[in-house]
């Protein structure tokens, strides 16, 4: 993409996030993980009763699926943009300390 | 969505089901109310394409002359326009046309499972979207091929993926067609000895999209899709609310649905169908719904929409509440028995039974004329987002990965804009003809096929995402592997009804005689493959390709400086401009 010689890479490996700490991952790996697993079994859902509103359980149970992802994926993000942030913060004052003034963010 | 499955077993269902009935085409009275709506709404609609070049415009972008503004929207939709865009661009018309129809035909298996992989589909889209529109966010990727020739350095690893995403793109935008010829056969238009202007509405819906998305480019679907959604979302809850009060409450509803998939199919000598899956389909329909969900957003026009948002997060927040879509879809797949329990008869114009005609003809048998007509206009202006989308998504790759990457490096900005704007019209002048010339069948078993080819560009993109372990020659051998096997076993599905070849989606996993979705077959052939080969060729010491991405790319945010501005100005220093990324 650019001759070795360019110097701009280096300029742009520069770490844009702080090391992460591992917890808000692993916690949103687990809830992803339930997410995707649990619509996918069978077993636990071909069957008809109990109904509700004489809908099988079948279509209910995954109909119901669609709002337990949501609502997972929405402590996810709530987790992550929060680390994120952190991440971001830990850099922006490494960068301001030295006070070099170069602080490129545009 | 992916919705191959559903158009194989449809058919199934059309030819199982294709004795003549009593009805001619003369029971096709055109309903003067609904199709004066329709009409209305399809105008109010191309108004508003043409309205969307102006959009969200910055003066000095107007004229859309990069493919940053015309291809991407300007790179800048937040939550809620992404929202529908997005919603518009993953649940199709043929999706809302097919799905019912699955359920209508053959029950559960074909049809719900529409449910689980809209619903597991967005922690995939949660997990790898953001990072994707990151890395490209940085580096200005236009297209998921533009990413893969970053990340492996391999020109042609990125032409195989941008084929692949080519080729599965052109029968989705025929497929789109027909959904509106469902509406339009429906409201009795399309009939009629010349055939010319048989096809007539369908031709002049096509060249008005055409020009609107040439004009506007992604904005055009952008501002359409909030009308269409909103639409949709109106004719589906009133749907669901009005029918069972006309028809029946759900528990009767399921009753008739139920007796109707336990009779015998005289062709096979087995059940109709089921409305709830036995033990033997449980792996066809886990791998259908895994693999759909896998498959979609390596689609272009799914990438095409992740990319045009603006921030890292705006990708995370609509995968929280895109998911009420696939509410609406669940509910839309019962329909199909509600169509059963209502004895809607869906009569096609030449007066077979054609399952595709179901919700539109329940709409029209059981709404008043005006309401119709509106619930009708958003399945068929529901045709004409994920179209537009995707004739987009098809145009930027050519440009980017064929036009650019293979003929002409240098290209201009400008010069991308505008071979992609006229490439958009070639692709959607290739779906017409598509339409019109060939069988719909056809359109619906490459469609099939796409499906499983696109999910061979899994593993490229998305284990480059996170790691830059695999070899890129690994994943080339791998992707192929994944698309012969696929193909093959694809061909030997023998529909049991016609004996016609590309018969449906699911076949036995290799050395097994476990019935599964063959694009997850062949994405297990095609992973494997990588792997090995990838331990092998650095066994061999094979020179692998540059990376062009750093691992701070794939955390981004849309204030970190971009690689390319930084390339820009140190081009200025040398005497040529930067080398475009190999």
């Amino acid at each position: 993409m650019s001759t070795p010689a360019n110097p701009a890479p280096a300029a742009d490996a520069r770490p844009t996030r702080g090391p992460a700490r591992p917890a808000p991952y692993v916690i949103s790996a687990i809830l992803i993980l339930i997410a995707i697993a649990l619509p996918l079994i069978p077993p636990i859902y071909a069957r008809a009763e109990p109904a509700l509103f004489g809908i099988p359980f079948f279509y209910w149970y995954q109909m119901l699926w669609v709002l337990i992802d949501a609502g997972l994926l929405w402590i996810c993000y709530a987790l992550m943009t929060r680390e994120d942030r952190r991440r971001r913060e830990v850099v922006r004052r490494a960068a301001d300390a030295p006070a070099t003034g170069a602080e490129g963010q545009r | 969505m992916s919705g191959g499955y559903f158009g194989a077993s449809a058919t199934t269902a059309v030819s199982a089901a294709s004795h003549p009935v009593a009805a001619s085409a003369t029971s096709h009275p055109i309903d003067g109310v609904a199709l004066t709506v329709v009409i209305v709404i399809f105008a109010i609609v191309a108004v508003m394409g043409f309205v969307a070049v102006r959009w969200r415009v910055k003066p000095e972008e107007r004229g859309l002359k990069t493919l940053d503004q015309w291809g991407l929207g300007g790179r800048g939709f937040g939550s809620w326009i992404t929202w529908f865009l997005l919603g518009g661009d993953l649940y199709t018309a043929y999706t809302f046309i097919a799905v019912p129809a699955a359920m209508y035909s053959t029950g559960a298996v074909s049809g719900f499972f529409a449910v689980p992989y809209t619903v597991v589909l967005y922690p995939i889209v949660f997990l790898l979207m953001a990072r994707l529109w990151s890395v490209s966010h940085r580096h200005g990727y236009v297209t998921p091929a533009d990413f893969v020739g970053g990340r492996y350095g391999s020109k042609t690893l990125s032409t195989a993926i941008a084929v692949t995403g080519i080729v599965a793109t052109m029968p989705y935008i025929a497929l789109q067609l027909v959904g509106i010829k469902a509406v339009l056969a429906t409201l009795g238009l399309g009939s009629g000895a010349n055939a010319f202007l048989a096809d007539l509405p369908l031709i002049i819906a096509f060249v008005v999209l055409a020009a609107y998305t040439y004009t506007a480019g992604l904005r055009a679907p952008a501002v359409i899709a909030v009308v269409k959604d909103l639409l949709i979302y109106i004719a589906v809850i009133v749907a669901i609310i009005w029918l069972p009060s006309q028809i029946g409450d759900w528990g009767s509803i399921f009753d008739a649905a139920a007796k109707k998939m336990s009779a015998t199919n005289p062709a096979t000598g087995s059940p109709v169908g089921s409305i709830i899956p036995g033990a033997s389909s449980f792996n066809a329909y886990w791998t259908l719904a895994l693999g759909s969900a896998m498959a979609l957003f390596m689609y272009p026009h799914s990438v095409t929409g992740v990319l045009s948002t603006r921030s890292r997060n705006t990708i995370r927040r609509n995968a929280v509440v895109l998911p009420i879509y696939s509410l609406m879809l669940g509910f839309l797949a019962l329909l199909g028995y509600v169509a059963i329990k209502a004895g809607t008869n869906p009569v096609d114009l030449n007066g077979k039974i054609n399952p595709q005609l179901v919700v539109p003809q329940l709409f029209l048998d059981h709404f008043p004329s005006w309401f119709a007509g509106v619930a009708l206009a958003a399945i068929a202006v529901g045709a004409l987002v994920p179209a537009a989308i995707m004739s987009i998504a098809a145009s930027n790759l050519f440009t980017r990965n064929i036009y650019r990457d293979l003929f002409k490096p240098k290209a201009t900005p400008q010069q991308e804009a505008k071979v992609s704007k006229l490439v958009s019209l070639l692709v959607k002048l290739g779906a017409l003809l598509f339409v019109l010339i060939m069988d719909q069948s056809a359109a619906i078993n490459m469609q099939l096929l796409g499906g499983v080819w696109i999910l061979q560009t899994f593993p490229a993109i998305v284990a480059g995402l996170y790691t830059r372990w695999f070899h890129r020659w690994a994943l080339l051998i791998g992707w192929a592997a994944g698309i012969v096997y696929g193909t093959v076993a694809a061909y030997n599905v023998v529909n049991p009804v016609t004996g016609a070849h590309f018969g449906g989606s699911i076949s036995a996993f290799p050395f097994t005689n476990v019935p599964v979705y063959i694009a997850v077959s062949a994405f297990v052939i095609n992973a494997v493959v990588s792997v090995v080969l990838t331990l092998v060729f650095r066994a061999l010491k094979v020179r692998d390709g540059r990376d062009a991405t750093t691992a701070s790319d794939y955390g981004a945010d849309e204030n970190d400086p971009k690689v390319r501005v930084v390339e820009d100005e140190s081009a200025t220093n040398e005497p040529g401009p930067a080398a475009p990324v190999a």
